[in-house]
């Protein structure tokens, strides 16, 4: 997981909150013009200033951002595969049009990227989940949710055992053509998953289930909607006058 | 049916869709505060009479009633029902579906209608029964198996059951959790239905025993007779486990 445990004060803020400033911080971002430079440079100092207030190190948000990678070399070949008009620099032919393009993918995604880091480094799974939930998310996904945060070790633990099950029974499945036990076994799981459901249904309408996981609880103040709601007016503020500037 | 039995079943019969009929008019009488081993061979229908039990299962003939309320479809019935009769399934990774103890623990009492300090202390009262306290906040999947057995019977106990049924309670556990969990059940003040075929597990702990086989309770004694009547045991395919006998009073 990537929850960093911590008591720092976006640590502290309520989980729906975090998200809601999330998900506006983003999309600010990514309303912004791509001409507006000096806006992304403001928007990493922003970010810089969030991390830093989380106490997150930056070789821990540069490794986790990784996932990023198949976006980054997307946004590096634009350059050379766009099209129109085209400047010659380093003895190389590029394309303006693709480099503005590049330059847009490759920023904005890792900005996101970033920010969304922070959220999971200050909120555990959980938390987001009960968020999501307080935010009226559809009850149907938070459980799914839930399920999927309580089941997934069980089921790795069951595929595991399947898997040195079938090796112990001089399974090797190293080639292409040798799959066959694997998709099999992925079957029998998928079996497996669907009986553990109805045994869990089960037991959740033997202790009274009625369609709700859990109780709501009180979710944050205007307090703290208002503390977390400075960074997303700082970012919207900036991405409103990039788009009057330019 | 007195005042004094918290499960009363009275001649219920049950038949899956395939027609495979699986109760074949079972009654049993249990009373307030006895602990009675429910025996039986694989595919006996112990499952099926305990899901009849609150009610999961219903549309057979017979009556079920827990301590005086009778099973019926009604919603309001079976909300009171699921909360007198406490069933601990056999694998506690069916039971606990919640990302934390403390969590599961809550979510019988929070269906009933339980908020704040209330449910907070039922979930304390529960895991501290079981000793599980300092637990609550841990992930159900960290906990070692025997740990997981408990939580699970700490889940319905939040609830205040009047009966705790509990399916192949010692299944799986090592001895030292099998002994820790017996010494649990023990202490609990509660009606005990065990469903196992561990015999020296169901001596050990009730006084009484019952085998149903076939659908049918074909016999109903204190453990000790019936567990030492090897020729019954061996008629409905149970047997004690090698070098064990249980000497007849």
């Amino acid at each position: 997981m990537l929850y960093r445990e911590g008591a720092t004060p976006i640590h502290r803020l309520a989980p729906e909150v975090k998200i809601a400033a999330t998900v506006a911080i983003t999309v600010a971002m990514v309303a912004t013009p791509r001409e507006a430079f000096w806006a992304f440079g403001v928007y990493a100092l922003l970010v810089v200033a969030l991390a830093a207030t989380a106490r997150i190190p930056g070789p821990w948000l540069v490794k986790r951002s990784l996932v990023e990678t198949p976006f980054v070399l997307l946004a590096l070949l634009m350059p050379f595969v766009g099209a129109g008009e085209r400047i010659e620099w380093l003895g190389l032919h590029l394309s303006v049009e693709g480099l503005y393009g590049g330059f847009n993918l490759l920023v904005k995604g890792t900005l996101g990227v970033l920010v969304s880091l922070i959220l999971a480094a200050t909120t555990t799974t959980r938390d987001i989940i009960v968020g999501l939930d307080r935010l009226r998310c559809p009850h149907v996904l938070t459980q799914i949710a839930t399920f999927m945060l309580r089941y997934l070790d069980v089921l790795t633990g069951e595929a595991r055992r399947m898997h040195i099950a079938r090796l112990a029974r001089g399974d090797d499945p190293r080639f292409l053509w040798q799959v066959r036990g694997f998709a099999t076994g992925v079957g029998a799981l998928f079996l497996r998953a669907f009986e553990r459901g109805e045994r869990v249904y089960l037991a959740m309408l033997s202790r009274g289930y009625t369609g709700t996981l859990f109780p709501q609880s009180p979710g944050a103040g205007v307090a703290q909607w208002a503390t977390a709601a400075t960074v997303p007016l700082v970012t919207a503020a900036i991405a409103v006058t990039a788009t009057i500037v330019t | 049916m007195t005042e004094a039995s918290s499960l009363d079943v009275r001649d219920v019969r049950f038949a899956y869709p395939d027609g495979h009929r699986a109760l074949d008019g079972v009654s049993l009488t249990v009373g307030r505060g006895e602990r009675v081993a429910l025996l039986g061979p694989n595919g006996a229908g112990k499952t099926t009479l305990v899901l009849h039990l609150n009610g999961i299962l219903t549309g057979g003939e017979g009556t079920v009633t827990v301590a005086g309320l009778t099973v019926t479809k009604d919603r309001g019935t079976l909300t009171e029902i699921r909360r007198r009769v406490g069933i601990v399934f056999q694998d506690p990774d069916d039971q606990l579906f919640l990302p934390t103890v403390a969590e599961d623990v809550a979510f019988g009492p929070a269906n009933l209608g339980l908020r704040g300090a209330e449910l907070e202390t039922r979930v304390n009262e529960a895991l501290d029964a079981v000793g599980m306290r300092e637990h609550r906040e841990r992930i159900p999947s960290h906990l070692s198996f025997g740990q997981r057995r408990r939580v699970a019977v700490a889940t319905v106990l939040a609830m205040r059951p009047e009966i705790l049924v509990l399916d192949e309670p010692s299944s799986n556990l090592d001895p030292a959790s099998r002994r820790e969990l017996a010494d649990i059940l023990r202490g609990l003040p509660v009606t005990v239905l065990m469903v196992t075929h561990d015999l020296p597990y169901a001596l050990e702990l009730c006084d009484r025993a019952v085998i149903l086989d076939d659908g049918r309770i074909v016999a109903d004694a204190p453990a000790r007779t019936l567990l030492a009547d090897q020729d019954l045991l061996a008629t409905h395919r149970l047997e004690l486990p090698y070098g064990f006998s249980v000497p007849a009073i």
